[in-house]
């Protein structure tokens, strides 16, 4: 299985003289001295310089253009340890663990890593570089060897900048108790881009839950390109939860793989609100029985906007159900893309698979490209999938402001309901209340 | 004082004339009804009072309560005192019947210049009166008209009526889908809101309605005109003879 989500990536498209500032912004790194990592940075470099920025020819890409990328400045950001910060998001009511990173630097002064489990090993990725290079590169090499042919140019980019992120360890048959939250802070005014990596495993009969907040503010041109890698062990459970509030002068880009094993559970719910250009492209191989993959999210945007939900769910083995509800709003000149695709290996009989995707658009120049891609090849399955594009009910509008209903919140109300058949797939619900009340003041600042 | 004057009131769909030339007063306190075949424009008036879009008004007037009802925004006729019960219920899912009654009763008081109701008050509110329509708890939590019945759907209208008080409660078509039992409770319901400050027009095809909810004054509607007007007795009357009468071979029974 090769890389179905990115056939070749060919350079052209992308200037050479945006590669050599890539080259030329690497060095500002500061150095690693372990091998492993040395040399996963330079063969990240060498990959991306060859493959270039993805470009509107490829099929991957079809629907997202990432011009004005390579207008960015690709420095790193200033050293982010004295920049203040006053509020720190956060889905929960009771303080747990967390890692903050402003600008993708690590800020241990507003993190909290104690009172986990023993045995659970929750820390900054430039932490562990210093404290235990090769326990980080033993993961992250046992981690890539579970998705062959899984190369990317935005990966490969990711690599190339390796410098710091998140590593969440928990050993077998652990419950953590309080999720963990990752929160990726932009500073106000810097234009720069950062590479957080996440490196996940989460061993057999474990649990956890991880919330990630991506926030910044408009008017600093930036790039957030994530890179995570996840594992989830035999009979594991994971809740894997984002919410990305970038500024909307930003591109953020998730690149995510994720393993599953036996009779594993993996609930994922990704939230776009923000950023100028979005593209949260996330791999679910299913490489056991009995799993359990819930694959959803949404996205309210307005403006020139754009959100890229890209998923792939790759049925390996059989008797797996997978379900993925991604509903959007899309209001102004902003554009929405739904790229999902299901595949079915010849094993992977007795599957069940479900998917539906939804856009909402409020303007006349909104717009929504959706492309569900079933592909089976065992004869044993269940798999269904709908895509539809509308606009506010006029009778459902009707109806309210005849009750007394003022039109703004008449739209709000629907807007909400719209939002919650998605939102409804999240299964904790402290996160699944959060992820509301963004939505909502979302629709209060588009009002206005 | 009239409630309601609506004079010589013309309105068309997509350039097709469907009323043409309405004239109609309630006053205060009085129970009117509408009778007329199919297509008539029944419905169409009911809208076009409530404000919906899409009818254009070519000419005529409609005072509510002192007020240009014409110039007023949908939702501002419903804070007016201004109630239409649908024909078709909307469904509305995601959003449940609590949450949307709370909206709109809120909503409503605040351009009365009340205080909004705090869930607490609300919840007892809507229990009560729930409970005089026979609907359960569970009705009221599920969305609007949601995987209700038709006759639920009817009986969810008599309760926003019933939780919103309205001055003029306009009822289209209520006991299409009604089972007599069903019938009886929403007339009830309907009965209780009558009273001296406040009027009704009721709009039905059949004269069962009317049997219930007593009218003071039934006008026949055919051809987009009010054609006749009389007392109750005008609606046995139509129920025997039919609307042929109005150039219409339409039985009404
Ligand atoms: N949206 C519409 N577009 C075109 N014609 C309409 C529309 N709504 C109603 N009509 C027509 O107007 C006439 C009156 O309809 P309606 O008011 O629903 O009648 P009633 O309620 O008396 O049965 C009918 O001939 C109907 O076909
Ligand atoms: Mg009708």
């Amino acid at each position: 299985m090769s890389g179905e989500l990115t056939p070749t990536h060919s350079a052209q498209g992308t200037s050479a003289s945006f590669i050599e500032q890539v080259k030329q912004a690497q060095p500002a790194l500061a150095p690693v001295a372990h091998p492993w990592l040395a040399c996963f940075r330079a063969e990240g470099m060498e990959r991306f310089a060859k493959a270039g920025l993805p470009t509107t020819r490829n099929e991957a890409w079809k629907f997202t253009n990432l011009r004005g990328l390579d207008k960015l400045s690709l420095s790193p950001a200033p050293d982010a340890r004295s920049v203040p910060v006053d509020a720190i998001p956060t889905a929960l009511e009771a303080a747990g663990p967390r890692l903050v990173f402003i600008g993708g630097q690590f800020r241990a002064d507003l993190s909290r890593t104690q009172g986990l489990p023993d045995g659970v090993l929750l820390d900054a990725l430039s932490a562990q570089m210093a404290a235990d290079p090769q326990g980080l590169a033993d993961r992250m090499e046992g981690l890539l060897a579970r998705f062959p042919g899984a190369d990317h140019p935005m990966r490969s980019l990711n690599a190339a900048f390796l410098a710091d992120g998140a590593l969440l360890h928990v050993p077998a048959g652990v419950k953590l108790e309080q999720p963990v939250e990752l929160v990726f802070l932009a500073p106000a005014g810097v234009a720069a881009a950062w590479h957080p990596r996440l490196v996940v495993l989460v061993e057999d009969g474990a649990e956890a839950t991880i919330v990630e907040h991506h926030a910044g503010q408009p008017g600093a041109a930036y790039l957030s390109n994530i890179a995570a890698d996840v594992a989830v062990g035999t009979g594991a459970r994971l809740h894997h939860y984002k919410i990305q509030r970038e500024g909307t002068d930003a591109f953020h880009i998730a690149t995510l793989n994720t393993h599953l094993a036996d009779a594993s559970t993996y609930d994922t719910f990704v939230l776009n609100l923000g950023a100028r250009l979005a593209r949260h492209e996330a791999r679910q191989v299913l490489g056991g029985e009995k799993i359990e993959a819930r694959v959803s999210g949404a996205y309210a945007i307005g403006g020139d906007q754009v959100s890229d939900i890209t998923t792939l769910i790759d049925h390996a083995m059989p008797n797996c159900t997978s379900r993925e509800v991604v509903k959007g709003v899309i209001d102004g000149k902003a554009r929405g893309v739904f790229q999902g695709k299901i595949i079915v290996r010849p094993d992977a009989q007795k599957t069940d698979g479900y998917q539906l995707n939804r856009a909402l658009l409020l303007s006349e120049t909104s717009e929504i490209n959706s492309k569900p891609e079933l592909e089976i090849y065992a004869d044993d399955v269940k798999c269904s999938h709908g895509a539809t594009a509308g606009e506010l009910d006029e009778d459902q509008m009707f109806y309210l402001r005849a009750r007394g209903v003022p039109r703004d919140v008449a739209r709000v109300m629907l807007i909400g309901a719209f939002l919650d058949e998605a939102m409804d797939e999240i299964i904790d619900e402290q996160v699944r209340a959060y992820f509301r009340a963004a939505a909502a003041a979302w629709m209060g600042t588009e009002r206005a | 004082m009239s409630l309601i004057e609506i004079k010589n009131l013309h309105a068309s769909v997509d350039g097709k004339a469907i009323l043409k030339g309405v004239d109609l007063t309630i006053k205060a306190g009085e129970v009117h009804a509408i009778m007329g075949p199919n297509g008539a424009g029944k419905s169409t008036l009911s809208y076009v009072l409530a404000g919906r879009e899409g009818y254009e008004i070519t000419e005529g007037s409609v005072t509510f309560d002192g007020q240009d009802l014409l110039a007023l925004e949908v939702e501002e006729r419903a804070a007016a005192g201004l109630f239409l019960a649908f024909q078709y219920p909307v469904e509305i899912p995601g959003v449940t019947n609590a949450t949307f009654l709370k909206e709109a009763l809120n909503a409503i008081r605040k351009t009365r210049g009340e205080s909004p109701l705090d869930a607490m008050q609300f919840l007892k509110l809507i229990r009560a009166k729930a409970k005089d329509l026979s609907m359960t708890d569970e009705m009221i939590k599920r969305a609007v008209n949601v995987g209700f019945s038709g006759g639920e759907k009817k009986r969810n209208e008599a309760l926003q009526m019933a939780v919103l008080q309205p001055k003029l409660a306009i009822l289209d078509e209520t006991d299409s889908g009604l089972d007599i039992d069903a019938l009886k409770i929403v007339a009830e319901g309907v009965n209780k809101l009558r009273g001296p400050e406040r009027g009704m027009l009721v709009i039905t095809h059949y004269q069962r309605l009317l049997d219930y909810i007593v009218p003071d004054v039934v006008h026949v509607l055919a051809n987009g005109r009010i054609q006749k007007t009389g007392g109750k007795e005008l609606a046995l009357e139509l129920e025997a003879k039919g609307y042929a009468e109005f150039g219409i071979s339409d039985a009404a029974a």
